[in-house]
């Protein structure tokens, strides 16, 4: 569903910006100067890029279809409904800076409509702004920190009422600890990951967890991440090739709700060119360096799918919708539709695009590092080790893929390892959720159990 | 004195880290362990056994065609086979099956390869040539439509020459060389063509068991490299040389990008076959109804099989028929923008990857 002709028109807005005053000489021409050369859109206008398939479009056109493309998402699957209290992640750059526009955008309408209505009946979601400092990992000088932190709270700032505050979250967050303390931790997990990737990845979950922990204390019930069909097509392929083929439709749907805040993406049939183009059509403000290039795999993955975007501009799409076929998880899609205020409408939609029931009742487990959930195979190999030490009931309960590139080889370094995690990471292995690997683990040996109660041993 | 001591450090002080008795001579490609050549060969061979016991491959009395080429996978997939077949008593009748397409300079000198092996390992030789069951060579097809499109009657008529071959030879299985490296590419090609279809198959250790001849992939986790090193050490006589007629020479993107991923992760492509294995991949997603071809009788999901078109076109004096259609749906990424800077995203020309 990510990307039909139809919808994705991903074609090459490269050199339409003569008319704006940057500097990109154009490089195509259009070759049948027969017809006349009208947007495909609104057939009025001039379009912005003379040459390719797609991309026939006017400026006007070329928003409002992009706009469209995230609109639709969002009413489609019930991303966002009028009582919600939206928290936009805000990195800087493109997709995100997108996001929390047309987050913005969408917001206004519903403000201009609920201020026309008579009984004031619809309600308007409410939105925040989130940014995850890693500053403390990344050795950026702090006087360009403030400065990227300063110009985003003015992006922030700037934009029309309903007002809107950033807000900063230091990665460390999720330590619960004094700032001091939780770098000091923070630095200490990170370094004791060998493997560049899986230190990577590793950050990648904590940001995710300093997302959920401040979405969760400040009332927010949606978490808005703007990646893009681009970022989502490096993740097929990385998670093809760390072997999480198992988890990976669970993290490239619109909605994701196995966190405790569900996680929603409204940029998934957008393209990364796309985002780019409007930033910089509309002069939206980014800030760039923040973005650290990507090492060890997942600079590989990147490097492969931009080289394949160059010899097919089609190919981004075509990897997401193949991964679109994958069959999704029962948490993709946003729980709870009965609530009266969601629109009718959404409902239906909703109904239309999602999971038949029989492909919903399944109980999954979790890995308690990156979350994802488990296949059979990831769960017997758990079966196999015997231990009664923590750590290693920690080590048991997670994928494979976490086991083989954060994970400490030596065993001996694994209790230290895991007095490092945040502790919430370490109660998911130790409790399991009420429906996570241990209850799974119980349903094995039941009928060896002589009591019910969990406590006795 | 002293010099000799430094001189044996650097040439390997390091004992096999399986044995801990001989020096170890090579860095094993899949697990980058320091082992000993016997090691190697122990490893090599016993992980193979353990793949056809777990899996089932073959039943004790079974005639098996080994898909021969005279190259090093087909090669030392003999050479292997043979030797498990008689230190495990599978009891197997094993052949020895190649393609001959009639291309000068190329095949013949291949086929001079696979006579040898067949000496070499005691293996029965059947050798079915394109000539015999189309009336035409590779040879003469080129001289008919040029090099361009060469490829896709060489992938599409030796894919069933093989399995005519094994026909007249009643075998009950073809066992093919296709390696882990094969394997882990065909998962990201499928996803890079939104082929969800051969996808979900594609990891499969033996296929066409609902066709006339199954097949199946003793390599299916042996690693190109070390069946290079293993042909190496063990001086196994095969055959290197690419198609003259293959127009690329050379690997694809995504083969580069899986040896890439090899030298700084080289689980990364048995995790590529684990992911393959393990997508959700709903079951009523299957291939198109395959039906017989209503000429030749092979299996097709047509009326006529893609040989026939191919070779009623050539007949014919219209060598483009049957050309530009593509086999399947969404085969995308072969119509347009295949070739980047002269290199495709697939590593092999003739469809040998796929099957
Ligand atoms: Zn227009
Ligand atoms: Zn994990
Ligand atoms: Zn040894
Ligand atoms: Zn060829
Ligand atoms: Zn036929």
């Amino acid at each position: 569903m990510a990307c039909n002709s139809s919808s994705c028109q991903s074609g090459c807005f490269r050199n339409e910006v003569e008319r704006e005053q940057h500097s990109n000489p154009p490089t195509e021409t259009r070759s049948d100067s027969n017809e006349p050369n009208l947007c495909v859109k609104c057939k009025a206008n001039e379009p912005m890029c003379g040459a390719g398939e797609d991309g026939k479009f006017c400026l006007d056109c070329f928003r409002s279809n992009l706009y469209g493309k995230f609109r639709l998402a969002v009413t489609s699957n019930a991303l966002i409904t009028p009582a919600d209290n939206v928290l936009v992640a805000f990195s800087g750059g493109p997709s995100s800076r997108v996001a929390l526009q047309f987050v913005h955008e969408m917001q206004q309408r519903s403000q201009k409509n609920f201020d026309a209505s008579k009984d004031r009946s619809l309600r308007v979601f409410g939105v925040g702004v989130v940014y995850v400092d890693e500053s403390t990992y990344y050795s950026v000088p702090s006087c360009e920190i403030d400065k990227a932190i300063q110009d985003m709270k003015l992006t922030v700032s700037d934009l029309a009422p309903p007002a809107k505050e950033l807000h900063i979250v230091p990665i460390e967050s999720v330590f619960s600890l004094e700032s001091s303390d939780g770098r000091e931790r923070l630095k200490k997990l990170l370094d004791s990951v060998s493997d560049p990737t899986g230190r990577e990845d590793l950050l990648l979950h904590l940001r995710m967890l300093a997302l959920q922990k401040f979405a969760s204390e400040n009332g927010y019930n949606r978490l808005v991440l703007g990646l893009c069909t681009s970022r989502i097509a490096c993740h097929v392929i990385s998670a093809t090739v760390k072997g999480q083929g198992y988890s990976l439709s669970a993290d490239i749907q619109y909605a994701d709700a196995r966190w405790e805040i569900p996680v929603v993406l409204p940029l998934r049939d957008c393209l990364a060119k796309e985002l780019n183009m409007l930033c910089q059509l509309d002069g939206l403000k980014t800030v760039e360096f923040l973005n650290k290039p990507h090492s060890g795999i997942n600079g590989l993955v990147s490097s492969f799918v931009k080289l394949l975007q160059q010899e097919n501009p089609s190919r981004e799409c075509t990897i997401v919708r193949t991964a679109g076929k994958l069959t999704p998880f029962h948490f993709n899609k946003i729980p709870e539709l009965n609530d009266s205020s969601v629109p009718l409408a959404s409902r239906r939609r909703q109904k239309r695009f999602n999971l038949k029931p029989s492909e919903s009742i399944s109980s999954e487990s979790f890995c308690p590092l990156c979350y994802s959930p488990l296949n059979k195979s990831d769960l017997t190999s758990l079966n196999g080790q015997e231990s009664s030490e923590n750590s290693n009931i920690f080590g048991a309960a997670c994928c494979s893929s976490c086991r083989f590139q954060i994970f400490p080889k030596d065993h001996s370094s694994m209790e230290h390892f895991c007095s490092l995690l945040p502790g919430p990471v370490v109660a998911r292995a130790k409790h399991g959720d009420s429906n996570g690997n241990f209850s799974l683990l119980r349903k094995q040996i039941q009928d060896c159990l002589l009591s019910d109660s969990e406590d006795e041993t | 004195m002293e010099k000799e001591d430094s001189k044996s450090k650097k040439a390997g002080g390091r004992l096999c880290c399986i044995c801990n008795q001989r020096r170890a001579a090579l860095k094993r490609p899949k697990t980058l362990e320091q082992i000993c050549r016997e090691c190697f060969y122990e490893v090599f061979e016993e992980e193979i056994h353990q793949v056809i016991v777990e899996n089932q491959l073959f039943k004790p009395g079974e005639r098996i065609a080994i898909g021969a080429s005279g190259g090093k996978d087909s090669t030392v997939l003999a050479y292997v086979l043979s030797e498990l077949n008689r230190r495990h008593n599978y009891s197997l009748d094993l052949f020895l099956l190649s393609i001959d397409e009639g291309i000068t300079g190329y095949r013949d000198d291949s086929l001079e390869t696979v006579k040898r092996n067949e000496i070499q390992y005691g293996l029965p030789l059947k050798i079915v040539s394109y000539k015999d069951l189309y009336g035409w060579t590779m040879d003469e097809i080129v001289r008919v439509i040029g090099l361009k499109n060469n490829c896709t009657f060489c992938g599409v008529f030796r894919r069933q020459a093989l399995d005519r071959g094994a026909s007249l030879l009643k075998v009950d299985k073809i066992a093919t060389g296709h390696n882990a490296d094969d394997i882990a590419e065909t998962v990201l090609l499928n996803i890079l063509r939104g082929d969800i279809a051969r996808l979900s198959r594609c990891t499969s250790i033996t296929t066409g068991e609902d066709g006339p001849i199954p097949r199946c992939k003793p390599f299916k986790y042996t690693y190109e490299k070390e069946i290079v090193m293993y042909a190496y050490f063990k001086r196994l006589d095969y055959f290197s040389t690419e198609c003259i007629y293959s127009p690329n020479a050379y690997r694809g993107f995504a083969r580069e990008f899986i040896k890439d991923l090899e030298r700084i992760r080289p689980r990364a492509i048995l995790d590529i076959i684990k992911s393959g294995e393990n997508f959700r991949i709903s079951t009523s997603t299957k291939m198109p109804e395959q039906g017989n071809c209503e000429r030749c009788g092979y299996i097709s999901s047509q009326k006529s099989c893609k040989a026939c078109v191919l070779l009623e076109g050539l007949n014919r004096g219209l060598p483009k028929l049957g050309i530009g259609r593509s086999r399947g749906h969404n085969n995308d990424g072969r119509k347009d923008g295949k070739q980047i800077n002269g290199t495709s995203i697939e590593s092999k020309q003739c469809g040998t990857l796929d099957f």
